[in-house]
């Protein structure tokens, strides 16, 4: 029973950071049509830059504040993923729209090179960040199981990146803009939506939020070149299942894919797992093609 | 109008020439070769054949499969299944002595049959593909959702594979073969026979597929590609064309892989993982999709460039191979066989720039 609630806790936690990964993902989808396939790359990269800034950040504050170096680390890895996904979209990808296979491919050749850069500059070997001590604690709960404040703490930093998001969306103008797009882009661009910066604000803030991902999966082990690799398929899956453009799709989506593998494998075995939740989605997308919350419209050829 | 079917009928020939040239090379490949080159190309060949069938799916009907590892390994492990028992002599595989099975599990007894094997090389990947393929394409998931879920599947298959170290030896795969069909698997001249069996299937593939692409089923499929809902009011039917072509892909990866573990003597899940069935496709891109010939020659240029530049510099190739993924998709969609119509095109651009 204790494994069991333990098995959970922990696929809650692995869930919470799929959404974080998997809203970025969402929105550029729905957006552009453009699947990225170099997500897991920038996720990688957000895990790197807290190992540098919290060793930048030992050599220039004094001991008793290095705990803060997590927190300013998130609001850098946002910056500098976001930084580089509108590098990629205005340089790259702008030139892929309409063309969704061949984004999908030209994103996995700058994954490649991603990785490879990441593994010269910082060696193929695994590296790793201290967790701050005020995350370094665990509640008892019953029995065994106890909670530890890291997992804790990505909950609720998911859960405030989902809220900011949310609102972002849905209670501005941009967001309004965003969404018009997203329904029919050439009915708001006449309409006098800038598409071209919808397009690279929205890339902007996906690659952003895989950045925080990448903080959040810094703090629970080591982290390595190919480190987005392993988290790049589930994010996927969670989009498909879930279905593109709509937040709480989204949130469906890395539910079951975060939750449902561990509890197959906890029933079964890890390697059975993998196949019994890709043979879930099939059955899924038997029913809705399209996700289970996907934006409705009538038009046939996409 | 006129010159532009003047330029059509040039290129097919342009095409024929040069998978004559290709093929003619390959065909004299071992008597100027050492045995280690001849062996290489003979799994160039290997990978040649899969490109083809990725091209019969991507090039002419569409759909991106990032998940052809997957069909590959059924086949290559179908195949290595055979060589271990044979390797064995009636014994247990080592591999499961160690992981303290007791007696051989029943789906591995049907393989010590070579018929057997040989039928299950081609029918297990087309099985597989036409359960996936109906659920996936009668209910019109397509685009990148196919995409997704064949890299999905890809993936699945090979956690799957690591996990059954009892039945699949884990992460080292099935490798330590002594003989193919009773002969001895090292020797020089069974791997020139192999080598001419590879050569063989890969012109029979090519033959044939050109022999589809230029009937009806070959129209049909480029317009299902083209306009699948407008090949589907006309009366045709998306779904079972896709269906079929997705097969016929799978028993040509199938067939590849088979062909693939006698030469290597190794098949492992990093062989069929996600990165490997995306290479797969690079090497059609960089070739050129929706030709036959670009895939060929996608996978033997691709593949060579691979042994030659990770030998010498081995972290700079996935630089390589990234940025020309990059550079092909974006400046050259037509892939290598669509450069000699480069020329044609800058100067179409200056006389668009000089109104």
């Amino acid at each position: 029973m204790d494994l069991l609630l333990m098995q959970l806790f922990n696929s809650l936690s692995v869930s919470s950071i799929l959404l974080l990964a998997a809203l970025g993902l969402a929105i550029t989808f729905g957006l552009m049509g453009v699947i990225n396939m170099a997500h897991g790359e920038l996720i990688m990269i957000g895990a790197y830059t807290t190992y540098v800034v919290q060793n930048i950040w030992k050599s220039v504050f004094p001991e008793s504040l290095f705990d803060g170096y997590f927190i300013a680390s998130i609001f850098i890895s946002f910056l500098v993923t976001a930084g580089i996904g509108v590098l990629l979209e205005r340089g790259i990808i702008r030139h892929l729209y309409g063309r969704a296979l061949d984004s999908l491919l030209v994103t996995w050749g700058i994954s490649l090179v991603l990785q490879q850069l990441v593994r010269s500059i910082f060696g193929p070997t695994n590296v790793s960040v201290a967790c701050p001590s005020f995350l370094d604690k665990n509640i008892e709960v019953i029995g065994m199981f106890s909670m530890s404040y890291k997992r804790l703490f990505i909950l609720a930093l998911v859960i405030i990146c989902c809220i900011l998001i949310g609102l972002l969306m849905y209670r501005t103008r941009q967001g309004r803009n965003i969404r018009a797009a997203m329904q029919n882009r050439p009915m708001a661009a006449s309409l006098g939506v800038n598409t071209a910066r919808c397009d690279a604000l929205t890339f902007a803030i996906g690659s952003g939020f895989a950045g925080v991902a990448g903080c959040a999966i810094a703090l629970l082990g080591p982290i390595g070149p190919t480190i987005g690799q392993s988290y790049i398929v589930d994010t996927f899956m969670a989009v498909v299942v879930g279905g593109v453009g709509r937040i709480v799709g989204c949130i469906t989506g890395s539910a079951i894919i975060g939750m449902g593998g561990p509890i197959f494998e906890f029933f079964t075995t890890a390697s059975l797992g993998k196949v019994l939740i890709f043979i879930v989605v099939i059955i899924i997308l038997q029913f809705c093609p399209k996700g289970i919350f996907s934006i409705s419209n009538r038009v046939l050829d996409e | 109008m006129l010159n532009e079917t003047k330029a059509g009928k040039f290129r097919i020939q342009g095409n024929t020439i040069l998978v004559t040239i290709i093929f003619i090379f390959l065909t004299a490949a071992p008597f100027f070769m050492s045995s280690f080159r001849m062996n290489m190309f003979g799994k160039y060949m290997c990978f040649a054949l899969i490109a083809i069938g990725i091209d019969m799916i991507w090039g002419y009907a569409g759909i991106l499969s990032l998940g052809h590892g997957v069909y590959f390994g059924l086949g290559a492990y179908c195949m290595a299944m055979h060589l271990k028992l044979e390797a064995s002599g009636g014994a247990l595989p080592d591999f499961m002595a160690w992981s303290a099975m007791e007696k051989l599990p029943g789906f591995w007894k049907p393989f010590e049959s070579t018929a057997f094997t040989l039928l299950a090389v081609v029918l297990v990947p087309v099985t597989v593909a036409a359960i996936i393929g109906s659920l996936t394409f009668l209910n019109r998931i397509r685009g990148v959702y196919f995409s997704i879920l064949s890299q999905a599947l890809a993936y699945a298959l090979a956690t799957f594979m690591i996990g059954r170290q009892e039945y699949f030896g884990g992460s080292n795969g099935l490798t330590n073969f002594s003989t193919i069909f009773g002969c001895p698997i090292q020797s020089t001249q069974t791997k020139i026979i192999l080598f001419y069996c590879t050569l063989a299937a890969l012109i029979l593939a090519y033959v044939g597929c050109r022999f589809l692409v230029k009937r009806r089923i070959g129209r049909v499929l480029i317009a299902v590609r083209d306009a699948e809902n407008r090949a589907r009011f006309t009366g045709y039917s998306p779904a079972v064309y896709k269906v079929f072509v997705y097969c016929l892909s799978a028993a040509l990866a199938g067939i590849a892989g088979a062909l693939y573990v006698p030469q290597v003597g190794i098949i492992s899940p990093t062989d069929i993982n996600i990165s490997p069935s995306i290479e797969m496709v690079i090497w059609v891109a960089v070739g050129g999709k929706g030709t036959l010939v670009g895939p060929v020659l996608g996978a033997l240029v691709v593949n060579f460039l691979k042994s030659l530049i990770s030998e010498q510099f081995p972290a700079f190739w996935q630089f390589f191979m990234g940025g020309v993924f990059i550079l092909v998709v974006l400046f050259l969609p037509g892939g290598l066989v669509s450069i000699k119509e480069i020329p044609a095109k800058i100067k179409a651009r200056k006389l668009k720039k000089e109104e």
